[in-house]
């Protein structure tokens, strides 16, 4: 029997092979939404965490991949919901080989900031297509709305991100 | 807004959010485990002991029935 219907079936051994199989790649998606390293892993622990408890309803015929990653992508965005709520930085954004100066450290916080005052929805979109630079199509599966969707919150985003970085007096 | 623009806008947002790590360092299977054996700690003894006698008495008197959802 084929190894996603095995995981279909419930087979123990079948989610395991799967779980090394993807988790790399879940946790590269969702590492480059949220960017924290320790809530990556634990985002992608949940997210294969639901994968098994929701088995039964996986079509073996589909595909895996795309699955788990719309299911990552519907916790990275509650876990950027949650984020909001929160004043600190990210503790683990990848800091420069040297040191930036001053002036540049400070546009780094003003970005980030500036990202940190998006919506989620938006917040999302942006870091997806606007940084990671994702085809908007892989955008759009992963968050199960429409490209045109994708095309109207990337416009929405940039021109807030434009307005309050321009506030803040960062040349864009 | 001109695709130069665009571009230099872009790099901007590049720069200032730097690259994710978006390699995994460590296997995640046994924080798995972990999590599979946290969510599905065992039922006591004691709660399907109470379980078993109250539908033992709902089956002798089902009469207490509605009594019994009034309460709940």
């Amino acid at each position: 029997m084929e190894l996603l219907e095995r995981f279909a079936q419930g087979d123990a051994e079948a989610f395991e092979t799967l779980f090394r199989q993807f988790q790399s790649a879940v946790y590269g998606w969702i590492v480059r939404i949220v960017r924290n390293r320790e809530v990556a892993e634990d985002l992608t622990v949940e997210t294969f965490w639901r994968i098994h408890r929701t088995h039964a309803r996986f079509n073996p015929a589909g595909s895996f991949g795309g699955w788990a990653r719309r299911i990552a992508t519907n916790l990275a965005l509650d876990s950027l919901r949650r984020k909001h709520h929160e004043t600190d930085l990210p503790d683990d954004l990848a800091q420069p080989a040297s040191p930036d100066p001053a002036g540049q450290q400070e546009t780094r916080k003003q970005i980030q900031a500036a990202f940190r005052q998006l919506p989620a929805k938006l917040h999302i979109v942006a870091i997806l297509a606007l940084v990671e630079e994702e085809p908007y199509a892989e955008i759009a599966k992963a968050l199960g709305i429409s490209e045109v969707a994708v095309r109207v919150r990337v416009y929405r985003a940039t021109r807030a991100l434009r307005r309050s970085l321009k506030e803040q007096g960062v040349e864009t | 807004m001109s695709e130069q623009n665009d571009r230099g806008f872009r790099e901007l947002l590049k720069k200032g959010m730097g690259p994710a790590e978006s390699e995994l360092k460590r296997d995640l299977w046994p924080q798995m485990l972990r999590r599979m054996d946290e969510r599905s700690i065992p039922v006591p003894w004691f709660d399907w002991a109470l379980v078993a006698v109250v539908a033992t008495c709902l089956l002798l008197f089902p009469k207490a029935i509605p009594v019994l959802l009034y309460h709940l």
